[in-house]
């Protein structure tokens, strides 16, 4: 590992030490401990969206049907003791095993979706995705054994901050680490020119799989959590529309930045939970703050860059004046 | 008598009613020099786009190295075909263009990497000695091409001579046997001409490569290719050293036109 890396992860460590401590302090309350919860799903849910659309170049509209996946088929598992996981595994372990096969059911079901799109170039995964999504809640709809329409009630709050902060910083630690890696540099690359890539020995359609595999098995997770936070769902939870909200942060973050995808996750939870009292005109006012950010940082809060310790550091030095910036740019570098 | 590095026989490509390249017919021996002239759609680009994969041909096969790389009922993906050992360059640059120049080149590296998927998740066991060499080599090459000190400046911001001579070098990193250039020399200065004619003879001596070149610049074709075919219409109309070529009737009546060129 990078040291770089290694100062990122210190750093991620204390956040989440100083906000448990805070919490146990009595300093955070229940609906903002379930708010810092939700913000942790949602960066599993948009960064790994990103590694589809920022990073593969691809463009995907199906996260929310990948995390309706993973939410049912988790929810199935704890709600069910005995089913196929022995029934000695209880508790919060049956919840990390009921999670991680959740996702492998969605990177599955993934796999499924994006074999026959994935040969194609353009537009037709949008297509393809936005259908399988519906197509997800509508077989919800109908299935009895989950509820149908009036949801999947009684599940167990598993999801308490602690154990969703430390998956979202694993999440966010391999899906980095792919990126850095000559895997990711050639999934990069597919975005950037296909044909070259494809002439350069990347099986294209391949690394299109792996990268959409991999972040559908992270939406899975994502679905998982939400489930467990909130302890119903219902089908229309997962409607098409909370697949552009993680869009909508991934665009907002900077495509192709993880770091980016964060903060944007952050700031978007809070936006929607502070105009909640706004009532409808919420969406208006959340509208209008798109349009002006995208008016005015087209590019996205990072810009396709990456934010690390070290280099905020170097602006800091740099706010001093005590080294000349160094030239060139940041390439895709250390985790968060 | 030795296999030759491509041989293609009959090769065809039709596009609806209209053929483009018409019984094909060309042999490159290893280490040799190739050029490949004719006026603008005689079909020597879509003759790349056939070697490369992009294209199946109608009729007629490819060999590489003795080997059948492709034929009508046998296509085979562009990438398969890099990691046989064909690379490329294109008539307009295909750089990637947003990343770096050393991230370029490093790409061209991944199909020789030997770390797998697991091993990229949590950056273990082989993977920093990995990256550590990759880095290095592409480093390296990038040296060999004057283009180390500018390794992290976006690809497109490169001066547009730079810009083909990395599109070289990140072909190069794929570690072909046989290198097809595409107008190498298109949108260059004599200078930068004469300089390209340079690297193209020393990376031939350098990496043991065989090249067939797609120019329209008469000075560099004649100045570097030991053997030349002429295309046109979708057929080649005349082979031979470039001595023999330039007096050739037929090719100064289709191309080179009846004041001949130096």
């Amino acid at each position: 590992m990078k040291k770089s890396t290694i100062i990122n992860l210190i750093f991620v460590l204390a956040i989440g030490i100083a906000l448990h401590l805070l919490r146990k302090a009595g300093f955070i309350n229940g609906y903002y401990d379930h708010i810092l919860t939700k913000i942790c799903m949602f960066i599993i849910a948009a960064v790994s969206l990103n590694l589809i659309n920022g990073i593969c170049g691809q463009f995907s509209l199906g996260h929310a049907g990948f995390m309706a996946v993973g939410a049912y088929i988790a929810a199935i598992f704890t709600k069910n003791p005995g089913l196929i996981i022995p029934e000695a595994i209880a508790g919060m372990p049956r919840f990390f095993v009921a999670l991680i096969i959740g996702g492998l059911m969605a990177a599955f079901v993934g796999f499924l979706v994006g074999l026959p799109t994935l040969r194609l170039r353009g537009d037709y995964l949008a297509i393809t995705t936005l259908g399988f999504g519906e197509i997800i809640r509508v077989l919800l709809l109908n299935w009895k054994f989950v509820g149908g329409a009036s949801g999947y009630f009684g599940i167990k709050p598993y999801a308490n901050f602690l154990s969703v902060y430390v998956l979202a910083v694993i999440t966010v630690f391999i899906i980095q680490n792919f990126i850095t890696s000559s895997y990711g540099r050639a999934c990069i690359a597919i975005r950037e020119d296909e044909m070259a890539a494809e002439t350069m020995g990347i099986h294209t359609t391949k690394y299109k799989i792996i990268a959409f595999v991999l972040a559908a098995f992270f939406a899975g997770i994502a679905g998982g959590i939400y489930a467990h936070l909130m302890q119903a769902i219902m089908p229309r939870d997962f409607s098409f529309l909370v697949s552009v909200d993680i869009l909508l942060m991934v665009v907002l973050g900077g495509l192709g930045s993880t770091s980016g995808s964060i903060m944007a996750a952050i700031f978007l939870t809070l936006v929607t939970e502070s105009l909640r009292r706004f009532q409808s005109l919420r969406v208006i006012i959340y509208s209008l703050m798109l349009i002006f950010i995208m008016i005015f940082r087209p590019q996205g809060l990072l810009g396709g860059q990456e934010l690390s310790v070290s280099m905020l550091k170097e602006k800091i030095k740099l706010l001093f004046g005590r080294i000349k910036p160094e030239k060139g740019y940041a390439s895709t570098n250390g985790t968060e | 008598m030795p296999v030759p590095v491509l041989e293609t026989k009959d090769l065809t490509i039709r596009f609806g009613g209209l053929t483009a390249v018409m019984d094909l017919n060309i042999h490159l021996d290893e280490g040799e020099l190739v050029g490949l002239i004719g006026p603008n759609g005689a079909g020597k680009t879509t003759v790349f786009n056939m070697l490369t994969g992009v294209y199946k041909p109608s009729a007629g096969t490819i060999s590489f190295c003795g080997e059948l790389l492709c034929s009508a009922e046998h296509s085979v993906p562009p990438s398969q075909i890099s990691i046989k050992g064909i690379a490329r360059t294109f008539q307009n640059i295909r750089l990637f263009k947003e990343l770096s120049v050393l991230d370029n080149v490093k790409i061209a590296y991944h199909q020789h990497v030997k770390y797998g998927l697991a091993t990229s998740f949590f950056h273990i066991g082989k993977y920093a000695a990995e990256e550590k060499e990759i880095e290095k080599k592409a480093i390296d090459l990038l040296q060999l091409f004057g283009l180390e000190n500018k390794k992290n400046e976006q690809a497109k911001n490169l001066p547009y001579g730079e810009q083909r001579r990395l599109e070289i070098a990140r072909a190069l990193a794929t570690r072909p046997k046989l290198l097809l250039l595409d107008e190498p020399a298109a949108g260059m200065n004599p200078q930068e001409t004469q300089n390209l004619m340079e690297l193209i003879r020393f990376i031939r001596e350098e990496f043991d490569l065989t090249i067939l070149l797609i120019e329209h610049d008469m000075s560099l074709v004649m100045g570097v290719c030991e053997r030349i075919y002429v295309l046109d219409y979708g057929r080649v109309i005349a082979q031979g050293s470039p001595a023999e070529i330039r007096t050739n009737p037929k090719v100064i009546e289709a191309y080179l036109g009846s004041e001949g060129i130096a």
